[in-house]
């Protein structure tokens, strides 16, 4: 089964690390201080929870704090839909 | 402005090869083509005739004939080191600025260097002395470059006409290589070429038959950072700038030809143009390159300042496709791969300049290096003031406001701005503090080089070795002259002046001058205190008070607009050139060697299909696209592999 972590990995190797699956991305690794994404990323790493999760991000949400690694953005997706679903 | 080759040593044939070297220059100096050759010495020139039409022909001799010279540029104060050179018993036979060099160099060596106030690069075969001499000027602005071949020393104004030496071929060199990934240029003497480099600027080369030693005649210095001012009066200092200024676009008018002028709308150029306007008994003629887009724009500006002088202004139109368009052409000439598309309009306008008739152009180059124009040194001082409070959630909002025409950063919250502008932040002592987030974020294009190129690379670090040179009383410097430091010594020449500057005008044979380069002015801003320069967030603080009589109050108190070209997106889309889909196509970046071919392909579509991209894709677009051309040009490698395959 694809898991919400697994699809944000992929996201991230295919979009900002352009399919190098040689690159350790570890799941708690800042984006950022890893130069994997910058500024104009930050709009398409929202423009992909949006479109794939259901979830309508309001700018509080778009902070590092929920968004800066695979583990953080996983944690805010799942967060955001238990939400929804109550 | 001119282009020469050479060489000093024992070789055969040298007539033809002088020929070939020259004739890979042409363009440099489409005028006049001339030879001289010695027992283990020669010189070819390629002359775009500026002073002294008639009676300048090169490589020019004295009359002992024991010195002879091949000269690229222009010495702007010849007149006066003439005078005094006559005035000491001195006969001149021509009315050239080349020949003042000759009886400078006769009287005093290479100690004459210091009395240059020019643009320049040149070889003296010194007969007497048995030896060549090469040197060029302060800033850099004109290029010289040297290889070793079996015990010869050969030289050239580009590298195109090194390529002519028999045995000498091209091979990336892949420390420049991440140099130009990282720092946007390779750190002198390297060049992107393996063994050969480049003669630094302010410095003189002297080969013998025994050794080759080089040494600088000159060094860009700042004061001590605690050392009490000498100019504390803004009037004072702003009123000394504008006649320095001034005197250097008076200097900078001097010619047997028309003058004309570069007009990009900023602060800049339209200073440059006004004062040239008032010097010149002609109609001024100006020069502006136009961009479809909005956000590099600056057209309404450049038609203000142009009315307001009363200008003869031609534009031409960057528009979409061109960049593409002239990309090629732009690579073979800048003779480097590179991360920016700038270049490429730049090269359009001198060919404008061309078709209009003229040979020469001053410029606003140079100013925001010495008066602290760019964006970096605002960053560095927000950077700073955030680093002092790290908690504040208002001190990063600061960046919002240098960056106005990045509608990107501007939705950022806090802590994304925070987190963007933080590298580095904490180490306020770094040499490298105020460049450090530019190098790191630049280098993240580096994701795509190839595995073999990392393992080549042994974890090379271009930016730890780009602190290793800096001078010793660098750490002494207040942190805004060390940021101006590494603009001006380092990409000034090593991009600004080269791969935008000379290579693309001379491609057209057009002679650039920098009158905010002229030496006494770099002398007396790196002696102004930082916070005339840059006065809170207010950048070329000084210099727009200088200005403030001379140009319109729209163009003098706007915030500078970097300039920039559209980048990724120029190259992709309906109408993407063959040459495109080749070079980054798998096979032609596989058989290159240099970059993972699947992630190329993945960042190609990925701006096909977003052309929004960010800055370290279109960096790694541009820079592995002109990598390849590069290599297809100079090598011969072929990037249309893919069609073979």
């Amino acid at each position: 089964m694809i898991t919400i972590k697994d699809k944000v990995r992929a996201f991230i190797v295919d979009n900002f690390l352009f399919g190098d699956t040689s690159y350790e991305l570890a799941d708690t690794a800042s984006l950022i201080e890893n130069d994997i994404i910058d500024s104009t990323a930050v709009v398409e790493l929202v423009a992909f929870i949006e479109d794939n999760f259901g979830i309508a991000m309001v700018d509080s949400d778009i902070v590092p704090a929920n968004l800066d690694s695979v583990d953080r953005i996983s944690s805010f997706i799942k967060a955001k839909a238990e939400a929804l679903a109550a | 402005m001119c282009g020469f080759g050479g060489y000093f040593g024992s070789i055969r044939d040298a007539e033809a090869l002088l020929a070939r070297m020259i004739a890979a220059i042409a363009h440099r100096g489409p005028d006049e083509q001339g030879k001289f050759v010695a027992p283990d010495a020669g010189l070819g020139h390629a002359r775009l005739s500026v002073i002294g039409i008639g009676d300048g022909q090169q490589p020019m001799s004295d009359v002992s004939g024991n010195l002879t010279i091949a000269f690229n540029g222009e010495i702007f104060n010849y007149l006066e080191l003439r005078e005094g050179l006559m005035a000491k018993g001195r006969r001149f036979r021509t009315s050239s600025d080349t020949e003042v060099i000759l009886h400078l160099y006769d009287e005093m060596g290479e100690d004459c260097l210091p009395l240059l106030n020019g643009d320049f690069a040149f070889a003296i075969w010194d007969n007497r002395r048995r030896r060549m001499v090469l040197a060029r000027d302060r800033m850099g602005v004109r290029p010289l470059f040297y290889t070793n071949k079996d015990g010869v020393l050969y030289f050239a104004s580009e590298i195109k006409a090194l390529l002519k030496v028999p045995g000498i071929s091209a091979e990336i060199d892949p420390i420049a290589l991440d140099q130009i990934f990282t720092l946007w240029a390779p750190i002198a003497p390297r060049t992107a070429f393996r063994n050969i480099y480049e003669l630094e600027p302010a410095s003189v080369m002297i080969a013998t038959q025994e050794e080759v030693t080089v040494k600088r005649y000159w060094h860009l210095d700042y004061p001590h950072r605690d050392a009490p001012p000498k100019l504390t009066n803004e009037d004072d200092a702003a009123e000394e700038l504008q006649a320095l200024l001034s005197d250097a676009v008076r200097l900078r008018m001097r010619a047997d030809v028309p003058v004309g002028s570069y007009l990009s709308g900023g602060l800049d150029s339209s200073l440059v143009s006004a004062l040239a306007a008032g010097m010149t008994p002609l109609q001024l003629q100006t020069f502006s390159v136009t961009f479809d887009s909005t956000e590099h724009d600056e057209s309404a500006f450049q038609t203000e300042m142009a009315s307001a002088l009363g200008a003869r202004h031609r534009t031409i139109a960057c528009q979409a496709g061109d960049i593409a368009g002239v990309f090629p052409e732009v690579i073979r000439f800048a003779e480097r791969p590179i991360i920016r598309t700038a270049p490429a309009p730049l090269y359009q306008l001198s060919g404008l300049v061309r078709q209009a008739g003229l040979k020469v152009v001053l410029t606003g180059e140079g100013a925001d290096e010495v008066f602290a124009g760019y964006d970096i040194f605002r960053e560095a001082r927000v950077r700073r003031f955030c680093g002092r409070q790290p908690a504040s959630r208002m001190r990063p909002k600061l960046f919002r406001r240098l960056y106005p025409y990045l509608p990107g950063l501007q939705q950022q919250s806090v802590e994304y701005l925070s987190a963007f502008f933080g590298a580095g932040n904490a180490a306020l002592d770094d040499p490298l503090f105020s460049h450090r987030p530019r190098f790191k974020t630049t280098a993240a294009a580096k994701i795509f080089f190839s595995g073999d190129l990392r393992a080549t690379l042994k974890g090379y670090d271009a930016a730890e070795d780009l602190v290793s040179r800096l001078p010793q009383a660098f750490s002494l410097w207040h942190p805004l002259h060390q940021a101006q430091f590494l603009e001006t010594s380092f990409l000034l020449p090593g991009y600004i002046l080269s791969s935008q500057g000379d290579r693309m005008a001379m491609a057209h044979g057009i002679e650039g001058r920098f009158p905010f380069l002229d030496p006494r002015l770099v002398e007396f801003a790196g002696r102004l205190p930082p916070e005339m320069k840059l006065k809170g967030l207010v950048e070329k603080h000084i210099l727009r008070k200088a200005a403030k009589h001379l140009l319109p109050s729209a163009i003098r108190e706007r915030t500078k607009q970097p300039y920039r070209a559209p980048e990724a997106r120029s190259f992709v889309g309906a109408g993407e050139l063959d040459y495109v889909r080749d070079a980054l196509s798998e096979a032609s970046i596989a058989a290159g060697g240099l970059f993972n071919a699947k992630a190329v392909a993945n960042l190609h579509e990925k701006c096909r299909t977003q052309p929004a991209s960010g800055f370290r894709d279109n960096a790694a677009f541009v820079g592995i696209l002109s990598t390849q051309l590069w290599q297809k040009n100079f090598t011969g490698q072929e990037v249309s592999a893919a069609r073979a395959a």
